[in-house]
């Protein structure tokens, strides 16, 4: 839609955006609140008790090592949570079709979503700092490093989200997603240990796990250590979240799902 | 400049009387609202909605698309509004192909779909107001618009409430607020008092016909075919997705050669009274049907009766004039050619 004037692309975009701000804030105690108990546990349990018997890793205290990993962690499934479970009611419910009838171009209803998500992603990683400094105390190794990655990551997984989404034809199929691939991804990603304990195959397996390279980006912005190249960590976000958004489009177009 | 101050000058005259005419005429140099031709929907799973219709509707017009269920009003109306992609044809509106996903196109365009699709769990207020943000107006406009439609349909008072806690009716209520929050020229309404109930339904025609008076264009699908005819100025008829007859509604009724009226009267009667050129029946001791060819009057039904020292103390329709013509026009391949219709009742 080329001859969409730009204010009024502005106007629909912030209108989405606020919309599933608004929507995330209505049911704080599913969005906000879970994470800041699950996070909690995580630093209790991993972080103090069993951390003190392993000791320091890569020259941090354990409780220091995984702090980067679960704020991290919770960026990633706040952000994926948010759009799939946004995108599908309102397809579930049709009410996305206020917007499909509307002239909001696809991209910036994608945008529109993506941002959404990435709201309640930082929301819930700013909750999960603050609840991390009550265990631990706040480094910060490079803020522009650590910014980018936590921004680029929430984008990533907000436009996984959104994919799922459009794909996922009842309730259950949202859940499937998050249970069999990201949270066994997260867990294999180096948010609780440094691959350099592994063995050369298992290593090298993890390298081909793309939250490892956020988790590692992240812990070197606040920390200063990381198992990889973080530049090399930053071009694959990039990549991820070109081709990501692309193919998001891509199923917006073709209206699968959406158009008959 | 007006017929009345060029009346002493001829070619000024003529001239005001062409210019008058100009802007009288619907159809006259405008571009239809919606242009409909040889329309094809088969969807994926082999289902031939639409058989290529074609219809146009003239900007201003409040126009019925009639049909039973799966005839294809729905289709029709997700072509337009794009939520169904066509298999082949023209479609345009106010001239502008639907398939190009004009930015014009859309904005000129609302939607009351037929099943209630907003959240249910959001503010009513907050439903409009989104949906002004959707069309690209102003927070502080779509405020003053969305407070306006909600006044006018009667939901002002209900604008903090979540929808899932309003009624059926005002639900579809809502639904219209939210489509004229944009203010589009062209209105879709597919089935809008589906559920509703009567007093709610006449209100929403008044609201309707308020605002076609303002210019809006109206499409409107129904199952109430009293809603067609007291609303509607053209009409179409859709059946296994072919459109059977395309007219004005006036033409339409005009065709209807016979209609029938039941008559309560004074008094009992054993047998049915003798009624010259008429059909009548007696349908129980103190009530008769009487048939009348359009040429006829009821003048000299009563007449007659009178004649016959009988007494009548009220008279009702037998049924919906437009509901017979729907049923036979549906039953007749024929029909199609709706000149040649003619109703059994």
């Amino acid at each position: 839609m080329s001859d969409t004037p730009f204010n009024y692309k502005i106007t629909a975009f912030n209108t989405i955006v606020w919309k599933e701000v608004r929507r995330f804030l209505r049911i704080w105690v599913q969005t906000l609140v879970p994470p800041v108990i699950t996070i909690s546990l995580y630093f209790v349990i991993f972080g103090n008790l069993i951390g003190r018997r392993i000791g320091d890793m890569d020259g941090y205290t354990y409780m220091e090592f995984i702090v980067p990993g679960l704020i991290m962690m919770a960026v990633i499934n706040n952000s994926y949570a948010n759009v799939v479970s946004s995108f599908f009611s309102q397809k579930y419910q049709r009410s996305i079709e206020e917007l499909l009838v509307s002239p909001v171009p696809n991209y910036v209803i994608l945008s529109g979503f993506v941002i959404g998500g990435v709201a309640r992603g930082l929301a819930v990683g700013v909750i999960a700092t603050i609840m991390s400094l009550f265990f631990s105390g706040l480094h910060m190794h490079n803020i522009f490093i650590t910014l980018m990655v936590v921004l680029m990551s929430s984008i990533v997984f907000s436009l996984g989200g959104f994919i799922n989404a459009i794909f996922a034809n009842k309730f259950d199929d949202i859940s499937i997603i998050p249970t069999f691939v990201l949270t066994p991804l997260i867990y294999l990603g180096g948010v609780f240990y440094s691959i350099d304990m592994l063995p050369d195959f298992w290593r090298t397996i993890s390298q081909l796990n793309p939250i490892f390279y956020m988790v590692n980006a992240f812990r070197y912005g606040i920390l200063g250590v990381s198992d990889i190249n973080v530049l090399f960590a930053f071009s694959m976000l990039v990549i991820f979240t070109v081709v990501l958004f692309f193919l998001s489009l891509w199923l917006l177009h073709r209206g699968r799902g959406l158009r008959h | 400049m007006t017929v009345e101050e060029v009346d002493d000058n001829c070619v000024g005259f003529l001239f005001a009387i062409m210019v008058g005419r100009f802007y009288s005429s619907k159809c006259f140099c405008m571009t239809p609202a919606i242009c409909i031709q040889d329309l094809h929907k088969t969807y994926d799973n082999g289902f031939q909605a639409l058989k290529g219709i074609s219809l146009d509707v003239q900007e201003g017009d409040f126009f019925a698309l009639l049909g039973a269920n799966g005839a294809g009003k729905s289709t029709t109306i997700g072509v337009l509004s794009t939520l169904v992609r066509k298999s082949s044809g023209l479609v345009q509106v106010f001239g502008k192909d639907v398939g190009s996903n004009s930015y014009e196109t859309k904005l000129s365009l609302g939607l009351v779909p037929q099943e209630v699709n907003f959240n249910h769990f959001e503010k009513v207020f907050d439903i409009v107001v989104t949906q002004g943000g959707y069309y690209g107006l102003p927070m502080k406009l779509a405020k003053e618009r969305a407070e306006r439609y909600l006044t006018q349909l009667g939901l002002w008072d209900k604008n903090q409430q979540q929808a899932r806690n309003l009624s059926g009716g005002m639900k579809r209520r809502l639904l219209i607020a939210r489509a004229l929050v944009h203010e589009p020229r062209l209105l879709l309404l597919d089935e809008p008092t589906a559920g509703v109930d009567i007093e709610l339904r006449r209100s929403t025609w008044e609201f309707l016909q308020e605002i076609n008076r303002n210019g809006t264009t109206i499409v409107l699908t129904t199952h109430y075919l009293e809603e067609a005819e007291n609303l509607c100025r053209n009409i179409a008829m859709i059946d296994a997705g072919e459109i059977v007859v395309n007219t004005s509604m006036k033409d339409l009724l005009k065709k209807l050669h016979q209609e029938h009226f039941v008559l309560d009267i004074r008094g009992e009667l054993d047998n049915a009274p003798v009624l010259q050129g008429f059909g009548c029946e007696l349908l129980d001791a103190s009530t008769l049907e009487v048939g009348l060819e359009s040429h006829q009057n009821l003048n000299d039904v009563f007449d007659a009766l009178q004649s016959l020292g009988i007494e009548v103390k009220s008279m009702r329709n037998k049924s919906n004039r437009l509901e017979q013509l729907f049923l036979s026009l549906l039953k007749k391949p024929e029909a199609k050619a709706a000149s040649e219709i003619t109703v059994e009742a």
